[in-house]
């Protein structure tokens, strides 16, 4: 068991990579589900913010995949984690409106979260990994700033409809 | 999952399989940590109500102890399922332990949206075996279960 946030080798970085992989894709299914959902209710804001969530999330998945297959490992393929998501969903799908933003809110709150700890883990290590260190920190922060971007987004549009 | 938390997870563990209070070595052999470093934490558990040390005994949770205790088993399980059925790692168990420091609480909530757990969960985990009952350790494949979730 290990106590402490470290990512000390290739490994365990290309894993913790396919898991932000999984993530966004979570995110982008989940948020194809509720538009499609939706679609009869023609809620022009919110389709747009699902639309642009799961372009963004699409977006992070390949600049995540460029650096796992540079760490000579392999991503999880979107239609996996789409059938997952799929498979899962009557049990964990939002109920309204409310809770299609609080949905949202929770993966970029969470997407946040996981990339700011990877963030850490990365630069509380010596290691060395076969990507350059610079330019992985360079991707995580980037992304982990339109994570922020993005609960920010939500939560003005969860504040103005309340 | 933090550091509390694993320790957490780790004296429950150790109380479920000997049936009684958790001693210090045995946390810290869960853990690879000094038995000094597993002293210290449990003080601070102790501070804070989570944990009762008991001079030779050993160090038994409340009940608010065992509650945060459980649900860092529970997300444990979610990320040894998410790694043995999502991304089919052989070895779940191993990386689990390396990566769960890492794994936040609201990270594994997302994953379990795609893994199907069972109801039981945590009360199917195998201390022993370190893995979930219903997950085959040997050849990774699903087991029959006979509650299972939705």
């Amino acid at each position: 068991m290990s106590v402490g946030q470290r990512v000390g080798s290739d490994h365990q970085l290309a894993r913790l990579l396919q898991i932000g992989v999984v993530l966004e894709e979570v995110v982008e299914a989940r948020s194809h589900h509720h538009y499609r959902a939706m679609d009869a209710e023609l809620d022009a804001e919110l389709e747009a913010l699902l639309a642009d969530a799961a372009e963004e999330s699409a977006d992070h998945r390949e600049q995540l995949e460029a650096l796992i297959a540079e760490l000579d490992a392999e991503s999880v393929p979107f239609d996996e984690i789409e059938a997952l998501v799929e498979a899962q969903y009557g049990n964990t799908k939002p109920e309204d409106f409310d809770g299609v933003l609080y949905d949202q809110l929770c993966n970029e709150e969470t997407a946040y979260k996981f990339y700011d700890d990877l963030i850490a883990a990365v630069e509380g290590s010596d290691a060395t990994y076969s990507v350059d260190r610079d330019r992985l920190l360079d991707t995580l922060r980037g992304i982990r700033e339109e994570e922020a971007e993005g609960v920010e987004e939500v939560t003005d549009v969860m504040e103005r409809r309340a | 999952m933090n550091t509390a938390d694993q320790y957490l997870k780790a004296i429950y563990l150790v109380q479920e399989t000997e049936d009684g209070p958790a001693s210090t070595g045995a946390v810290a052999d869960a853990l690879d940590v000094s038995p000094a470093s597993a002293n210290e934490m449990i003080g601070k558990l102790q501070d804070r109500d989570l944990a009762e040390h008991e001079k030779y005994k050993g160090v038994s949770l409340t009940e608010e102890g065992i509650v945060r205790a459980r649900e860092a088993l529970s997300n444990y399980c979610i990320i040894e399922r998410f790694l043995a059925n999502v991304l089919e790692v052989e070895e779940f168990r191993a990386e689990a332990r390396s990566l769960e420091a890492v794994i936040d609480d609201t990270v594994a909530e997302r994953l379990d949206t795609i893994i199907d757990r069972s109801s039981e969960c945590p009360d199917c985990f195998d201390a022993e075996t370190d893995a979930c009952r219903y997950l085959d350790v040997e050849g990774n494949q699903e087991q029959e279960q006979e509650n299972p979730a939705d």
